[in-house]
This record gives structure tokens, C-alpha cells and sequence, in this order.
């Protein structure tokens, strides 16, 4: 495929790690905040190809992981109402609530849908108009512009039966959360491309001045990623912090104004309690009063519960270690045995995004398939 | 959920209005219907970033291969590092 094969192709990806190891001459800790690029990471054992001592953390950038309890909780309460009809993402189903997940939800009668475009929610409302269609929307930057859309588009159609239960979250205030931590380890951020692709790189520029890390945009193919990296410990070899982008056929810095405009249009800025990191200040998105009449929470008078992370997360679980990058996987005494993507006991193993996930994908065969070809 | 991926516009349908102008793309060997409202600059055989259904972002030709060549200069001057 045009586009992502030659993005794989193993000499370039040899000829990057050799560049990346002739330029390091210390030890670096680097993350990727992104949780697609920690799969492409494991899957193609990018992480091997790096001389030692060149680190890399796994970040919290998976929106289906950091959705907390209590959203989960509320989508399952929605989902109970007999006239509501909760379509979300295939893998929000299983991410554990306080009690219970939306996929048991489903099997004791609740009409719970998996869609794969936010606009077939909009479709599903246009279809069934004895029915409350309530899209349960997480995501980040990069799936907020959709979501607007759906408002947008439900808007013009003059659709009554269409509402939004938001939980978006928004990366650059969970780096600043991480890099300002006082046991933060973590000297440069791979940034995600397509976060960046709609909101542009400027975000970063105040990051890399007040913490003096340097962050390089870069999308998901072992390429990109390696190519990230060369930027990173080139910059850090050089006592640089700045931002870079080594994903110009996606990225401008201005990112896509038609997606930045609808999103402002739609959505402010608000708190969001994130799983694992706890509350962050500015870092969620939330319907704008305008819009209140497509907001599913004031519609069905969900909204009041104070936040509060629930008791849901089985004790073993250290989905809060992993999602801050301070440990790996492996380093769970659930991984593997307790913890499967079949039976999952915390959201880093649910979702196809998650850390815990990838590592139990990728890394539990004894022999990787090839550290840098592609299939 | 994350995922966005490339693919190659083949027909426009311009839609009712802006919010619901789509087109058929290719990814590979599979065809999806894909909204490209934030897209209004794409035509046909442009390459798109597509992420859970909406076209985000069109993939600029030049600059993907910049990378390209930028890695061939670094091993052209390595090479000529090594024979001097
Ligand atoms: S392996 Fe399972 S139990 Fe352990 S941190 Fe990951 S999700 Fe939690």
C-alpha cells in the first residue's frame, strides 16, 4: 500500500538505526506518548534496534485506556435507559467500569452498538426516531474533529434524538503532567502524528521553552518512528529542545484550520479526570453551552456523580505505573497470566492501542518474527 | 480506535452540503465511503489520511519523499566518510 510499505522497508530502517547509534553517546530516556506507536514499537521490535541505554517509555496516549471509571460508568447507566440506543468504539466495550463493562451491559439487554465512524451514529438517529442515540465519544485531537462533524452534521438535519456523552481527552496537558512529575525519567517526547496532523505543532512550542525537553512529531510506520528518534537523541546530543517535525506529508504547523475551526465551534476546553494520572486541569473537551441540547448528560441528568476513581480495577492491576510510562508490562505480576486481552483486568490490555496489549501481542513469543521487515 | 490510515481518493459524491460531501477511497484492495468535509482542497487520486471514517488530512507527495531523501544523503556522505 502506497503510502505505509515503503515506510517499512528493512534496509531503511537498518540505515536509520545505525545513524541513530553512530550519533548517541550517553544514555536516553525517550517516550512515545502514543499508544499506535507503541504498537508499531513492539510489533516490529523497533525498540531492539536501538544501541543501549537509548530508552523508550511508553506514554498514556491511548484514549481508550485513560477513560475513567466513572465515564464508564455513565455510559453504562445511559446504555440501561429502555429508549437509549449507546453506540461507542469496539474496544470501549470491554474497558472496566466500577462494577461492570458496557459488553455485559450488552448481554443483559442493553442496546449497546460498535461503530466504527462516529457518523454512523448519526445515521443510526436518522433511522430510529423512537430511539435516544447517545455516542459515547472518546478520543483524542485526532478524533474530536469527527465527533464535532457529528454534532455538526445532526445540527443541520434538525435531529432530536442525537446527543454526545463527551470524554475527549487532549495530549499536550498530560505531557506537561508527566514531564512536570517529580519522579519523571523522561528527557525527549515522540509526539503523534495525527493528533498534530489536525491540531498543528504550536502546542509544543511552550512545553519544549518551560521544561527544555525536545519533541519531534512523527507518525506510526518503523520509519517515521525511527526517524523521530534520530531527530530526538540528535537534539539531546546537542542540548537542543525545540520542536521538529518528521511527518511533513501529514503534519503542517498549522494543522487542518477547516478541523481546528469546527472543533472551537463545538467543543470548549474543560477538566478531565484521566485513568491512571488523576485529574488534569484543561486537558478534556466538552460540548459548548450552544450545543447543550446534543449534550447527553444534561439530557438524561447524568452528570452530578462526583468524580471519584472507583474501586473497579482489580489490586493486582498497575494500569497507573504503565500509563505514566514508569513501568513496563512485563513488570505486572498479572501480565500474562491473570490478565489476558480475553479477560482483561485492567484498560492498557483491553484496547488495541494499550501498552499492556501490545507487549502480550508481540512479546510473549519466544522468537520476534523479524525485528525490522515487514509482513 | 487511534487508527488513521492512507488511501487514495477514486470518486467524489459532493453531498447535500459541505458536512456531508464523501468520496470513495482505496485502501489497498478494500473501497470505503469516507466523509470530506475537512478536506474541501481533495479531488480525485489525492491520498488521504483516513481516521474513523472523515478524511483528516491530505498526505502532501513532496514531502513524503523528503525523508526519503534526506536518509539517502546521510548514507551518501557516510559513505564518502568511509572511503576518504
Ligand atoms: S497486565 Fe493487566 S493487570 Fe497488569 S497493568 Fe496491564 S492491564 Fe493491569
Amino acid at each position: 500500500m502506497k503510502y505505509v510499505d515503503e515506510y517499512r522497508d528493512a534496509a531503511r530502517v537498518a540505515e536509520l538505526a545505525g545513524q541513530i547509534a553512530s550519533r548517541v553517546t550517553r544514555p536516553w530516556t525517550l517516550m512515545e506518548v502514543c499508544g499506535g506507536q507503541t504498537h508499531s514499537i513492539l510489533r516490529f521490535g523497533l525498540d531492539q534496534l536501538l544501541p543501549t541505554g537509548v530508552e523508550l517509555s511508553h506514554g498514556p496516549g491511548c484514549p481508550v485506556c485513560v477513560t475513567s471509571t466513572e465515564a464508564i460508568d455513565r455510559a453504562i447507566a445511559l446504555a440501561g435507559l429502555p429508549e437509549v440506543v449507546l453506540c461507542t468504539y469496539a474496544d470501549m466495550l470491554r474497558v472496566p467500569g466500577s462494577r461492570t463493562d458496557l459488553y455485559a451491559a450488552r448481554a443483559d439487554g442493553a442496546d449497546v452498538r460498535a461503530i466504527y465512524s462516529p457518523l454512523e451514529a448519526v445515521q443510526i438517529a436518522t433511522r430510529s426516531p423512537g430511539r435516544e442515540v447517545v455516542l459515547f465519544a472518546v478520543g483524542f485531537e485526532t478524533t474530536a474533529p469527527a465527533h464535532a462533524l457529528a454534532v455538526l452534521q445532526a445540527r443541520a438535519a434538525r435531529l432530536p434524538n442525537f446527543s454526545l456523552l463527551a470524554s475527549h481527552v487532549l495530549v499536550p496537558p498530560a505531557i506537561e503532567a508527566l514531564v512536570s512529575a517529580s519522579d519523571n525519567r523522561v528527557q525527549g517526547f515522540l509526539a503523534a502524528g495525527h493528533v498534530c496532523a489536525v491540531m498543528g505543532t504550536e502546542a509544543y512550542e511552550p512545553l519544549c521553552r518551560k521544561y527544555h525537553v525536545p519533541v519531534v512529531v512523527t507518525g506510526f510506520e518503523p520509519v517515521d518512528i525511527l526517524q523521530g528518534i534520530l531527530q530526538l537523541v540528535t537534539q539531546l546530543e546537542e542540548g537542543r529542545a525545540v520542536v521538529e517535525n518528521a511527518y511533513a506529508r501529514v503534519v503542517r504547523a498549522e494543522g487542518n484550520p477547516v478541523a481546528v475551526q469546527q472543533v472551537a465551534e463545538v467543543f470548549e476546553v474543560v477538566e478531565r479526570h484521566w485513568r491512571g494520572l488523576g485529574p488534569i486541569a484543561e486537558s478534556g473537551l466538552g460540548l459548548r453551552p450552544e450545543f447543550a441540547r446534543f449534550d447527553a448528560q444534561r439530557r438524561f441528568g447524568c452528570g452530578s456523580a462526583p468524580m471519584r476513581e472507583g474501586p473497579g480495577q482489580d489490586a493486582r492491576c498497575i494500569a497507573g505505573d504503565v500509563l505514566r510510562g514508569v513501568k513496563r508490562p512485563p513488570s505486572c505480576a498479572a501480565f500474562g497470566s491473570a490478565c489476558t486481552p480475553l479477560s482483561p483486568l485492567g484498560a492498557p490490555m483491553v484496547s488495541s492501542e494499550g501498552a499492556c496489549a501490545a507487549y502480550f501481542r508481540y512479546r510473549r513469543r519466544a522468537a520476534p518474527e523479524s525485528s525490522s521487515g515487514a509482513p | 480506535m487511534c487508527l488513521a490510515i492512507p488511501g487514495c481518493i477514486e470518486t467524489i459524491d459532493e453531498g447535500e452540503s459541505a458536512l456531508t460531501r464523501t468520496a470513495r477511497v482505496r485502501f489497498g484492495s478494500i473501497h470505503k465511503v469516507v466523509n470530506l468535509s475537512l478536506v474541501p482542497e481533495a479531488g480525485v487520486g489525492d491520498y488521504v489520511l483516513v481516521h474513523v471514517g472523515v478524511a483528516l488530512q491530505r498526505i502532501d507527495a513532496l514531502e513524503a519523499e523528503r525523508v526519503f531523501e534526506l536518509l539517502d544523503s546521510l548514507s551518501m556522505d557516510e559513505a564518502e566518510g568511509h572511503t576518504r
